[in-house]
């Protein structure tokens, strides 16, 4: 491989991730200051354990499965609206968790629209709660990531390899062996790891739809040990055992990617030859659609909801909107300013497995790294008045697997292109960011800031833990409403952080692919 | 103009930190949003202590364990029965200094610590108009149709969860598997906190879910609607209460001192009822608000004391785990 000689050097990066390391690793000292000794796993703890990982496998399996399907007909389709649409289905994945379960229990619920149909019919209902439920629900947060990294996947085919293909005139299958499937190969590993490990990090979703304490995952005992029981070792131990998952997950799926020397095109506008039959249209827009319903329902039924009770909606939940804004805004800048580096820098080894750091954040457990940092600031600052920057970092450090596995691939890709003609024409350092790198990355640069600042949006984070009753985010304000009966309201909160999200979202992905394109 | 605002806020703030003393409470995190009881206490109380009262609100007792020593607060208002015992190790709390026997609890107080300042009880609540019969008692609730689907709560991560399955122990005893294993059918899953269980309910989603007796009150006094109503079981139900502590170490020893006189006060007690869904802990029946007398509470309260409570709690929860588990 030509990747011994690069443009670009990985100091920065290293020390990015030498950054993302130190920041857990100081969480597990600020709680190893404050441990003692406790019990160690009990047989419910194991049993947790098991279940987490039964749940998190077929769960990211699934959504992989149905992503590729999805992906292809949205790469291969271009209708209008199909930008809007392309949007929307992300929204699931942005969503605070509590606001999906309802609406995809309005949907798939006792009383949900598919229950209500299946009545009317006279056919037998349906339940949604149990290991079912608990893989529905997380296929439904994911398959929207999963179709996105796929549909960059899609697109990062150059367009003179289908000329080619429709040259030699070959059928879809063959298209599909040559030219698609090498390129899910490098994609879907990665992509089934983060939704692993965000799956295994589920806790309130997996106890709801999985229908009581068979549906125990390490989080809640994580939560529990944090909360309840203050155990901290129990609680760092189990953050431990999530995190060695995590990491194991990754590391293999990122190992095992393949090495796929890939020759750049000239950027020429896609078109598919191979899918102009009419059964290939039909299969399109029949997964199109079936795509659409499953992912836009429940949001519709969330709307519908909201807007009953958008009039309800106090002035402190605007108030929480704009805190909101800012908090999304500081994690878009920590997150992008550590993912672009750690990119550059995995992007120039041979093989990803350094990526594994970014999840670091997120497998470790926010709660985990709420509490640690709140052990070490707790003596130099009152932490509650630094509580709004803590949330934006923790976001950031969430964020980042995601950054990350959104801006790997294309790096990478052009430095295999464009490695070599950057070095024979002495181009490095800054100035191959500057007019390689950069240029190039704008579209998924847009993508990680949207998915970033819409998931800081939607998060209650660790502000629970320590809020200033002046200045709340909006999911800390909707869960108030919630938890003081106005539901009503809440629906309405509800809506308005869904709309923020979006917002957030179009702005950055929007913003940069208009750039991109003009 | 907003940095204008705020940094004139500050100013006003920083004068009024230089004139007056500040007393900071410690609060749970509903406590000092605007629906919440704070803002009408912070300005009930300020009328009189010619001093800043600050609220800081998050999670209780992690946040007093973490803190020790260090903490800032001079008084900390809403642990419930289940934390007082982790709280009072602290030794972070001085005696609440006021008369147990002015309490007008259906229980008899003896905590000098930790003061009262509303209470209820758990009930499950249905509406009346889907559930023409409800159970009458805890048995009759044991022995409904499997069809008929509660929502209760997880005791490992919610207080309400904790009542309820101290209340079966309560009830039931030596025979709380049995019960758990006969309500599994019926239990359609377990939420987190008590928010995702009522929003459940209201959606329609269940039939009964786990509350407070306390909570058909909203709905007939915010939203006048009388449909939603608590069963009340003759078997009794679990008590539950919220306590202020004052801190020993407090800079503000007199100002903490009056508000807790400040707690037990006709001012503070008649405010509870609609500020917070509860019942005042110090105040007859005669004198709460319109219409309150009428709710339909239980004439027999169960209750473990703090030592009881941590006796059978582990075991509690790993019968409701290992029923609910098959």
């Amino acid at each position: 491989m030509a990747l011994s000689a690069q443009p670009i050097s990985g100091r920065v990066g290293a020390a990015a991730g030498t950054l993302v390391v130190v920041a857990v690793l100081l969480a597990f000292w600020g709680i190893g200051l404050r441990a003692e000794p406790g019990a160690g796993l009990g047989a419910g703890d194991w049993q947790a354990i098991r279940f987490t990982i039964v749940q998190a496998f077929l769960s990211s399996l699934i959504s992989v499965l149905l992503a590729i399907p999805l992906a292809r007909a949205l790469a291969r389709r271009s209708m209008p609206g199909r930008d809007i649409l392309i949007m929307l289905l992300g929204a699931p994945f942005i969503l605070p968790v509590i606001v999906a379960v309802m609406g995809l229990l309005a949907i798939f619920g006792r009383s949900g629209w598919v229950n209500l149909a299946l009545d009317a019919v006279g056919l037998p209902t349906i339940s949604i709660y149990g290991l079912h439920g608990v893989v529905l629900a997380h296929v439904f947060f994911n398959l929207p990531l999963a179709t996105r990294l796929l549909l960059q996947g899609w697109q990062s085919i150059p367009a003179e390899r289908f000329r080619l293909a429709a040259t030699l005139d070959l059928p879809p299958m063959m298209v599909l062996r040559t030219l698609e499937w090498p390129m899910l190969l490098r994609i879907l590993p990665g992509a089934a790891a983060l939704i692993f490990v965000i799956c295994l990090t589920s806790f309130a979703v997996a106890l709801t739809l999985g229908g009581g304490p068979r549906a125990t995952t390490v989080e809640l005992a994580i939560y529990q040990a944090f909360r309840f029981d203050f155990d901290l070792s129990k609680a760092a131990l189990l953050s431990l055992v999530q995190l060695a998952l995590a990491g194991s997950a990754a590391l293999l799926a990122l190992w095992i990617v393949p090495q796929i020397p890939l020759t750049g095109g000239v950027d020429r506008q896609v078109q598919r030859w191979d899918a102009r039959g009419g059964l290939q249209r039909a299969g399109d827009a029949v997964v199109i659609l079936l795509g659409a319903a499953f992912l836009l329902l429940p949001l519709l039924a969330v709307c519908l909801q909201g807007l009953a009770g958008l009039a309800e909606v106090p002035v402190s939940v605007w108030r929480a909107a704009g805190v909101s804004l800012w908090v999304a805004a500081l994690s878009i800048f920590v997150a992008l300013a550590l993912a672009l580096p750690l990119a550059g820098w995995v992007a120039t080894r041979p093989r990803g497995s350094a990526e594994a750091i970014g999840l670091l954040g997120l497998s470790a457990s926010p709660l985990m790294i709420g509490t640690g940092w709140f052990i070490l600031l707790n003596p130099i600052v009152d932490p509650i008045s630094l509580s709004l920057p803590v949330t934006a970092v923790v976001n950031a450090l969430m964020a980042l697997p995601f950054a990350l596995r959104i801006l790997v691939p294309p790096l990478r890709e052009a430095l295999t292109a464009y490695g070599r003609l950057c070095l024979s024409l002495e181009i490095s350092g800054w100035s191959a960011w500057r007019w390689l790198i950069l240029p190039r990355l704008r579209a998924p640069l847009g993508f990680a800031a949207g998915l970033t600042g819409a998931l800081s949006v939607g998060d209650l984070g660790v502000i629970a833990l320590f809020a200033d009753p002046d200045r709340t985010t909006l999911p800390l304000q909707m869960y108030r409403l919630m938890g003081a009966y106005r539901t009503e309201a809440a629906a309405g909160a509800a809506l308005i952080l869904l709309a923020l999200a979006l917002l957030v979202f179009w702005v950055c992905d929007r913003g940069a692919r208009l750039h991109a394109e003009s | 103009m907003r940095r204008t605002l705020i940094a004139a806020a500050m100013l006003l703030a920083s004068q009024a930190g230089a004139d007056t003393p500040v007393l900071t409470i410690y609060a749970g995190d509903y406590f000092s949003s605007e629906w919440g009881p704070g803002p009408m206490i912070e300005t009930g109380f300020e009328e009189i202590c010619a001093c800043d009262l600050q609220f800081s609100t998050g999670d209780l007792l992690p946040r007093l364990l973490l803190e020790g020593e260090r903490t800032k607060a001079d008084v900390v208002i809403g642990l419930t029965s289940d934390v007082t015992a982790k709280a009072r190790a602290t030794d972070l709390f001085a005696p609440h200094g006021q008369d147990n026997s002015a309490l007008t609890l259906p229980i008899e107080w003896t905590d000098d610590t930790f003061l009262p300042f509303n209470y209820g009880h758990t009930a499950f609540i249905y509406n009346e108009t889907t559930m023409p019969n409800p159970p009458a008692s805890f048995d009759a609730l044991l022995d409904m149709p499997d069809d008929v689907k509660i929502v209760i709560q997880d005791p490992r991560t919610s207080i309400s969860g904790l009542a309820l399955v101290l209340w079966v122990q309560a009830v039931y005893g030596d025979e709380a598997q049995m019960a758990w294993e006969k309500l599994a059918p019926k239990i359609l899953t377990v939420t987190k906190d008590w928010s995702a269980s009522y929003g459940l309910f209201t959606d329609g989603e269940a039939d009964m879910v786990l509350s407070y007796t306390t909570s058909p009150a909203y709905h007939m006094f915010a939203e006048e609607d009388f449909t939603k109503k608590a069963a009340i079981f003759p078997e009794g139900h679990y008590f539950m209460v919220e306590t202020v502590g004052k801190i020993a170490q407090t800079e503000e020893p007199e100002l903490a001192d009056a508000f807790m006189n400040y707690v037990m006060s006709r001012d503070f007690q008649s405010m509870i009822p609609t500020a917070n869904w509860s019942l005042p802990a110090a105040l007859p029946k005669s004198e709460w608000p319109e219409g309150w007398a009428q709710l339909d509470l239980p004439q027999n309260v169960l209750f473990y004391s703090e030592a009881e409570a941590a006796a059978v709690q582990a075991q509690a929860i790993e019968t409701w785990r290992s029923a609910l588990s098959q």
